[in-house]
């Protein structure tokens, strides 16, 4: 049984991955899980400097889900690279780095100060609902997303991974312009923009009155957006998106992604990630699945 | 510090104590290395919930093999725990947090300030104490609870909103209705209430611990979600923020701007 991917030439030895901004940068789950089992820990976004993060609340429970504005908190690149990478290093999984900022220079600033660390991928994020400047507002529209994703490209010395956003009209026509700018992977969906008003008080739950919505709840959305983008692209995909147990894994991967990640379920559950790993074992002993790759895409009809 | 850990924990007992207010035994692994100010996790059960509530630890029993937790019924997650009777489970994930810290009360005389659902932790913290203590309660109303259990360790003075018990007030007016005075101060209360102590222990100089709240999701630092505002830049996340879950809830009142 071979359960290892490999996209954009990196293998990882299963397709199970973290989703950026769900799990730091692994320390605080290394409690729970060993992350040597984990294909890939994916960081939370990091920015050219500290980023404060909106103002509280910042999280609010919905209807199986929750909604965040954590607005991209970060302690900048520098702390990143003396803190974070140490850390990760001393496991035997790949380092996968969610990159933010306001401006192109702001991504291009963090890219290439990664370009000499032993990080494997670059995760772009041009998907993040709750920050004013920048992220989003380079994911919304297929020009911007190519103009960003290309001068990404020209100084990156790892593969790209660009994170699009599920608020958007055509996500095949989104997910093609990344592909014709040169991204070597789709990761996708960040949060769905949502709101919660508090009916007692007659206010936003959330202090930036919106959020973007994760968990089970959205998990349809998801996996309809990976088989969409699948069918229009050739890169690879790390589809994400309400994932708490193997079986909705298993849905991602023959939606077509080669990857999954698991996001807001480690906070319901932190032993998640390495219980979809061996769930996905199961899966493929019960079925007699020789390869893990033998799954990505193979829904039928 | 113990590692932290998801795990059942099966209901011992239960009881409404005031309205709204639910007293929980629960037996768990995690009451061995449980403190004073720290706090568990309780997931409810129900699939349209996803995120654990945070509650404070009220007390722990002697053979630290039972937590009890009292909490206030806010929504439909605590609506469900309180429907649960002994011999059910809850599944926990704990301890969180750093407690109060109570080396810094040693050989001083202290208040323990606590305001409404903010009573709780003052219990296994008056427990703890070994020092002289002044034990300052804020209710709504005279639906008093766990006062009784608190004056078995020390003075209690108690203050309520509408005057329809003791002091009518808060836990400030306390202090100068019976001319009190401390050297330390530990409370967890409402805001405005941590807000008034932070500006007294400062004009009194003297230090004050004060356990925050906020809207929690992973509790156990990641995903920065409760964040507080902090006077200097905090040494993990390198900006003026701290995490409640994780560097508090207890803060000294100087190092946190609220």
């Amino acid at each position: 049984m071979n359960t290892q991917v490999t996209i954009a030439g990196v293998t990882f030895k299963n397709p199970v991955m973290t989703a950026s901004g769900t799990f730091g940068s692994g320390m605080e789950y290394s409690d729970f899980v060993d992350l040597n089992r984990l294909g890939a820990v994916v960081t939370k976004g990091v920015a050219n400097v500290p980023w404060e993060g909106n103002p509280t609340p910042r999280v609010a429970e919905v209807y199986g889900g929750m909604l965040n504005a954590i607005g991209l908190q970060n302690p900048g690149m520098d702390v990143f690279v003396e803190r974070d990478i140490p850390f990760l290093q001393k496991y035997d999984t790949r380092i996968i780095v969610n990159i933010c900022g306001k401006t192109v220079e702001d991504y291009l600033e963090v890219v290439e100060r990664l370009g000499d660390q032993p990080v494997d991928m670059l995760e772009i994020n041009v998907s993040c609902p709750n920050v004013k400047e920048g992220a989003i507002a380079f994911g919304q529209k297929p020009d911007s997303l190519y103009d960003i994703t290309s001068q990404i490209k020209k100084k990156a010395k790892q593969p790209v991974i660009m994170k699009l956003s599920p608020n958007v009209t055509d996500i095949a026509e989104m997910s093609r312009a990344a592909e014709a700018a040169g991204a070597d992977a789709l990761s996708m969906i960040n949060t769905i923009t949502g709101m919660k008003i508090d009916i007692h008080r007659k206010k936003f739950v959330l202090a930036n009155k919106t959020g973007g919505m994760s968990g089970p709840a959205i998990k349809p959305v998801a996996v309809r957006m990976v088989y969409q983008a699948a069918q229009a692209v050739k890169i690879p995909i790390i589809g994400m998106g309400g994932i708490s147990n193997a079986e909705d894994a298993i849905e991602f991967l023959l939606a077509g992604a080669s990857a999954v990640a698991v996001g807001a379920m480690n906070f319901v559950n932190p032993y998640t990630t390495v219980e979809v790993v061996e769930g996905i074992e199961a899966y493929m002993q019960k079925y007699g699945v020789a390869r893990v790759t033998d799954l990505i895409g193979a829904v039928e009809g | 510090m113990a590692q932290k850990k998801k795990i059942e924990a099966t209901i011992v007992s239960q009881k409404q104590i005031a309205e709204q207010i639910y007293d929980l035994w629960l037996e768990t692994k995690l009451a061995k290395d449980a403190h004073p100010g720290q706090f568990v996790a309780v997931y409810p059960h129900h699939e349209s919930t996803l995120l654990p509530r945070p509650i404070s630890i009220c007390e722990v029993s002697e053979d630290r093999k039972r937590l009890r937790l009292v909490y206030r019924v806010a929504g439909k997650g605590t609506a469900e725990f309180a429907a649960y009777g002994a011999g059910d489970t809850l599944a926990l994930l704990g301890v969180l947090g750093n407690g109060f810290p109570v080396g810094k009360a040693r050989g001083k005389s202290v208040f323990l300030m606590g305001g409404g659902i903010g009573i709780p932790p003052m219990l296994e913290l008056a427990k703890q104490l070994d020092c002289g203590k002044q034990i300052l309660l804020g209710y709504r109303d005279k639906d008093l609870f766990l006062q009784e259990d608190l004056a078995r360790y020390g003075d209690v003075y108690v203050a309520t909103e509408d005057g329809s018990a003791g002091t009518k007030g808060n836990v400030m007016d306390i202090i100068n209705a019976h001319g009190l005075a401390a050297d330390v101060i530990m409370a967890c209360g409402p805001m405005p209430m941590l807000k008034a102590i932070k500006k007294y222990a400062a004009d009194k100089g003297i230090e004050a611990y004060i356990s925050l709240e906020e809207r929690m999701a992973c509790g156990v630092g990641a995903c920065l979600g409760c964040v507080c505002k902090t006077a200097k830049v905090d040494s993990h996340s390198h900006v003026h923020n701290a995490r409640i879950c994780t560097d508090g809830p207890v803060f000294e009142a100087r190092e946190v701007d609220i």
